[in-house]
């Protein structure tokens, strides 16, 4: 045994080895230029946000961030006409980013809604003004103590927090590469690079300080206990196989991989691997949000400002899923025997509880937060048939329900009064005499998340329980309609509640946005009816980008 | 000295760590607990390359350094925000959202 460990050291300092016979390693610049296009907005934007005088900074960074994003839809499309989502797929990066279908397809998926996201960060519309300015849902000064003289100098000066773009690219940037990570290391980094920005966006709120302040310290520290508990178990997997690449590990799971004494010593141990298997899937879930990692959700939902939570619930998803599904299809599907039992049970679990406390919900905001916890489950009923019917009608639930979400957070932020969103359901009440148009958007986006046909809802569960069903998971389904019909009760009972009961005096009065949001929820509700009406070619796309490559 | 010693000691800092995380009160304790389990996740990692003799373990260690630094600068900035409002880094005290 020691003769091994020493090879290590004996081998660095050999001398027979000079400096520049080491390679450079090889980075498919072309391949990774999606990713790196958004980090170069966003890197971009911190620049914007040094050099430019304050009253350019608003244009220069919601444009920097549109022709960022757009770029990078362009970058991802221009890779897959050219055959990186199913022929030419490999990894790129000396083994550490996978380009092939599910990474594009969900690259995709983020930047579309990260695009559509940033329309409603920019809305300066829905506050009246202050002191003769527009401004927009985030903090005139995020380090200034709520009600203090700091912060009113702050809002006199008509300070904004334009940072909020760049933050935004910088985690979707990570997003992005998180689905697509082929290594440990990759996985864990653009775990962090996603959630950092995260975390600071959440507590700069403009109105409601205090709880987005906490909604922030909640989120940062669950999320940072979280990535501590996939690092241990990164570390213990790494300990198993003895490399961190995906495809090395699945290797020494599946038993292939050339026997060096050193993993024989490792390898023996299943407990690595079990252990280590599934403190990696727990950080996942967590970011996901199944039960029995949810409880953060409702809490951070709430306090964040609206624009961020229509973006996080949407686009965080979308990342996490992909990573998981990698994880459990590429690395573990040796060990699918042990993982599958284990989320038939998450999985149940997430759907029951998510729609069963739902019902019992006051407040708009934290209602949609347990609705994308029982969505996480049905998602999770897809991940569980391993076929490729399974990947292909998750990608799809995934593109459907991210559009959904961000367009029913967008009109969420439109219904106000003088303490600024109106978020409790009792203040809806009526608000489809008042606001016809509004109310009846609002009613498609919750058919949707309820399943009604015709709404993408429908075609995405009714894939999602087709792959489940035909992986033999019959009883999960069976859960999963029913808990899909409970779920419908809560939503169909919002919309009675804006058509069939009395305006209250004083109720909350709908906000008119500006081509910003209007161009946001248009965009989220032609989603949910193209993809309701005529879902089949966008199946077909998903179902041809539904291979991951090893 | 058997390097497996070291994991056994990874494992029982990982486990104070997150013990801590659960029981303490104070969100610059609890956060202190967090780092506490990111470098035990390094020792491992240290560990375990030493066990196999490639680099990879080490690498990642210093990567981990660099993430729990990232770590530090956003989340003192949230907990120092918190502190600043309501003269209190308690986590019990964040429950304005509690129904």
């Amino acid at each position: 045994m020691t003769g091994i460990i020493h090879s290590l050291w004996t081998t660095a300092a050999d001398p027979a080895l000079p400096l520049d016979r080491i390679p450079t390693p090889k980075i498919e610049y072309a391949q990774l230029s999606p990713v790196l296009i958004v980090f170069g907005a966003a890197v971009l934007g911190v620049l914007v946000e040094a050099l430019l005088p304050r009253r350019g900074r608003y244009v220069a960074q919601l444009g920097v961030s549109v022709v960022g994003l757009a770029a990078a839809f362009a970058a991802i499309v221009a890779l897959a006409a050219d055959g990186y989502a199913s022929t030419k797929s490999h990894i790129a990066a000396m083994g550490a980013v996978a380009v092939d279908g599910p990474a594009l397809f969900l690259q995709g998926t983020i930047v579309l809604v990260a695009l559509v996201a940033a329309f409603t960060f920019a809305e300066r519309r829905l506050d009246p003004l202050v002191h003769g300015r527009r401004v927009d849902s985030f903090a005139a000064q995020g380090a200034a103590v709520p009600g203090s003289e700091q912060e009113q100098r702050a809002v006199r000066a008509g300070f904004t927090t334009t940072e909020v773009f760049p933050l935004l690219l910088f985690a979707v940037a990570g997003m992005m590469i998180f689905p697509a990570a082929n290594d440990l290391l990759t996985l864990f980094v653009s775990l962090e690079v996603f959630s950092l920005p995260l975390y600071l966006l959440c507590a700069l709120a403009r109105r409601h300080r205090l709880l987005s302040q906490e909604s922030a310290v909640k989120y940062f520290l669950l999320g940072a206990f979280s990535s501590a508990i996939l690092l241990f178990g990164i570390a213990l997997l790494y300990g198993y196989a003895g490399t961190i690449s995906y495809g090395g590990i699945a290797d020494v799971v599946s038993g292939t991989a050339r026997m060096t004494p050193a993993l024989a010593n490792t390898t023996a141990n299943d407990a690595l691997l079990l252990i280590g298997g599934s403190m990696v899937v727990v950080g996942l879930l967590f970011k996901v949000a199944a039960v029995p990692f949810h409880m953060w959700t409702p809490d951070v939902y709430q306090g964040a400002p609206t624009p961020v939570t229509g973006f996080m619930a949407a686009a965080t998803k979308v990342a996490a899923f992909g990573a998981l599904l990698r994880l459990l299809y590429v690395v573990l599907p040796g060990l699918r025997w042990d993982w599958r039992p284990v989320m038939w049970g998450v999985a149940i679990a997430t759907m029951v509880i998510g729609a069963v406390v739902a019902v019992t919900q006051t407040d708009v905001k934290r209602l949609l937060a347990y609705s994308s916890i029982a969505h996480a489950g049905f998602i999770l009923a897809g991940v569980i048939a391993v076929s490729p019917d399974g990947v292909s009608s998750v990608l799809f639930y995934l593109a459907a329900y991210s559009f959904v979400t961000l367009g029913a957070f967008a009109v969420v932020t439109l219904v106000r009064d003088a303490g600024g969103e109106a978020t409790h359901l009792s203040r809806w009440a009526g608000l489809g005499r008042r606001s016809p148009l509004v109310a009846a958007v609002f009613a498609v986006f919750l058919l949707a998340f309820a399943g009604i046909p015709l709404t993408s809802g429908f075609a995405g569960k009714f894939a999602v329980f087709k792959a489940a069903a035909q992986a033999g998971a019959v009883p999960l389904v069976i859960v999963g309609v029913i808990s899909s019909a409970v779920a419908a009760f809560f939503y169909i009972r919002v919309i009675v509640l804006m058509f069939f009961s009395e305006p209250q005096p004083g109720g909350p009065s709908v906000a008119v946005p500006s081509p910003l949001t209007v161009t946001a929820i248009t965009a989220g509700a032609v989603m949910t009816l193209v993809l309701g009406v005529a879902p089949q070619y966008f199946l077909d796309l998903a179902g041809k980008a539904s291979v991951f490559v090893r | 000295m058997n390097p497996i010693n070291y994991l056994y000691l990874s494992a029982l800092l990982f486990t104070i760590g997150g013990a801590g995380v659960l029981f303490r009160r104070n969100a610059i304790i609890v956060f202190m607990c967090v780092e506490l389990m990111l470098n035990a996740c390094n020792l491992a990692f240290v560990t375990f390359a030493r066990l196999h003799g490639n680099l990879d373990g080490q690498i990642f260690a210093f990567f981990t350094m660099v993430v729990a630094a990232a770590e530090v600068v956003v989340g003192l900035a949230i907990i120092v925000t918190f502190f600043r409002s309501r003269h209190s880094a308690s986590v019990d005290d964040a429950s304005l959202m509690k129904l």
